[in-house]
């Protein structure tokens, strides 16, 4: 089987224990996911804690391989880690020791082509670092250490890190979960903006169900133990999406229908 | 005086109290100065002889900055081999730890045999009873890297030097500063304890010729001058880590 050429992620029948003897008990933490993404789509994979979304995510960046079925990403087969992601996790994790600034430019100095040419195109690498800031709300806050900043304001940073490089797709592992409730949905609204300007392919992890009806085109629910996509659900509403929508009965209909699939896993 | 200030101030006052206990029960009961010398006595003496302890401390700070450097380098190569590679952190670190439980003081008449009367010896167990500290210090803080922040530089294809070198190298500069404070302190005991039996100079000879000669005053003088040697250097060190480390200590930049 090969990947079809409009999807962009194509995972066939993956299964992945995490060790050999796991294995040998037939115990898997994802069982058979099946999943095709197109160009630019974004996806929300929701579930109860525990249920393997953090594997998934492993996948497909390829920090993990299969154990069994393939996965493709950009037509390629993943078997290490790709270079054409951005990640950015609940912490955000950034640097102590560097600038908000220095923080943002870490990938650059990893990844090619920017990391030969680093030195000699620092300043058109600032200027970028300081656009994409200013971008998320964080102008004039690039000479400031993360720890100066608010949990929100770091994880904006956090974002920015993850997409300096211009990276085809973004995977997000509970990006907004240690943060109150409205700076989460101010962040919701930073993140439909970036994606809206540049489409990238988005994956997004999150146990919040309305985190995931606002920002994506379709939604995927994972079951727990063992981690299956159980249900996947197009979101159809109309974009651009407002803050407002979310409290159109529309939208409360499709969260209630998402719950009362998660509910369903719960019982079982 | 308000509270800050009194804390800013309470070793010295402590420090003064003390030498005042001191001198007042040394001239209430008229001790010998053979046996305990006063402050007094002992200030008297160190300004008597300065030129003779100037050189031998002198001596002694030379040596244990030369074992203390050469502790540096050996103790941050060997404890980024350690804590960057799970094997050698198994293979290696049982066997430093019964290394390290071994008394320094027991090698010098090795060191003797193997470099002579002189100054391979203080050198050596100055930079053996230093070095531990440094290379524990220095793998902790790389075998404790964050798996996450991990991930985000492996997802871009970041090899494991990369991740040593951008995060867990300046990472581990908080504990490496720290050791530093442990370690240079240690020196001046190896150093000291070495020249007693095994130099001709260096306040560890000094002390042990004054102690032959009843000189005591000299003798307690010379332990001074260590502790103001290990202290200075203490605060050099602290200095340096405040300066140059600050974001690891940012808690007590708010206050």
């Amino acid at each position: 089987m090969t990947a079809a050429a409009d999807n962009f992620v194509d995972f066939q029948n993956v299964w992945l224990a995490y060790n050999d003897e796991l294995l040998a008990q037939n115990h898997f933490a994802v069982e058979d996911i099946n999943l095709q993404v197109k160009q630019g789509e974004f996806i929300a994979i929701v579930g109860p804690s525990g249920c393997g979304k953090s594997t998934f995510m492993k996948l497909t960046t390829g920090l993990r391989r299969p154990t069994k079925g393939s996965i493709h990403v950009g037509g390629q087969m993943v078997d290490g880690p790709l270079k054409i992601s951005g990640m950015a996790f609940q912490a955000p994790s950034l640097l102590p020791w560097r600038t908000t600034l220095d923080n943002v430019l870490l990938p650059l100095e990893i990844v090619e082509p920017y990391r030969s040419q680093f030195k000699e195109k620092r300043a058109e690498y600032e200027a970028r670092a300081i656009d994409l800031l200013r971008s998320v709300g964080l102008g004039g806050y690039e000479r400031q250490f993360p720890w100066q900043l608010s949990g929100g304001m770091q994880q904006r940073a956090s974002i920015c890190r993850a997409l300096i490089h211009e990276p085809k797709m973004l995977l997000l592992d509970e990006p907004f979960g240690a943060l109150d409730a409205f700076t989460r949905e101010e962040l919701w609204c930073t993140l439909r903006d970036l994606w809206t300007e540049r489409r990238f392919n988005v994956i997004l992890v999150t146990h919040d169900l309305r985190e995931s009806v606002f920002l994506a085109d379709t939604v995927y629910v994972m079951s727990k133990s063992p981690g299956r996509f159980v249900v996947r659900r197009e979101i159809d509403l109309p974009r651009p999406r407002d803050l407002e929508i979310t409290y159109t009965p529309a939208f409360t209909d499709i969260v209630h229908e998402l719950r009362s699939h998660i509910g369903a896993i719960r019982k079982t | 005086m308000n509270n800050k200030k009194l804390e800013r101030w309470s070793p010295l006052i402590l420090l003064v109290v003390t030498l005042l206990i001191w001198e007042g029960l040394c001239r209430a009961f008229s001790v010998s100065e053979f046996i305990f010398p006063s402050p007094s006595r002992i200030a008297q003496q160190t300004v008597e002889y300065s030129g003779v302890i100037a050189a031998h401390a002198w001596r002694t700070y030379w040596v244990t900055m030369a074992g203390f450097g050469i502790a540096i380098v050996v103790g941050v190569l060997l404890g980024f081999v350690i804590g960057s590679s799970r094997l050698a952190y198994a293979a290696v670190y049982p066997l430093m730890t019964a290394f390290n439980a071994l008394p320094k003081a027991a090698f010098v008449p090795i060191l003797v045999v193997w470099f002579g009367i002189g100054i391979g010896p203080a050198i050596l167990t100055a930079f053996l009873i230093s070095f531990f500290p440094i290379t524990v210090n220095i793998a902790t803080g790389l075998a404790t890297l964050e798996p996450e922040l991990e991930d985000v530089l492996r997802v871009l294809g970041a090899k494991r030097w990369d991740v040593l070198v951008k995060v867990g190298l300046p990472r581990s500069m908080p504990y490496f500063f720290g050791s530093l404070k442990v370690a240079i302190t240690l020196a001046f005991v190896g150093t000291t304890v070495s020249e007693m039996t095994a130099a001709n100079e260096g306040i560890g000879y000094l002390l042990i010729s004054a102690g032959s000669a009843m000189q005591m005053g000299l003798a307690f003088s010379g332990l001074v001058v260590v502790g103001v040697m290990a202290m200075a250097m203490y605060e050099l060190f602290s200095y340096i880590e405040k300066n140059t480390t600050a974001w690891a200590h940012r808690g007590s930049q708010n206050t």
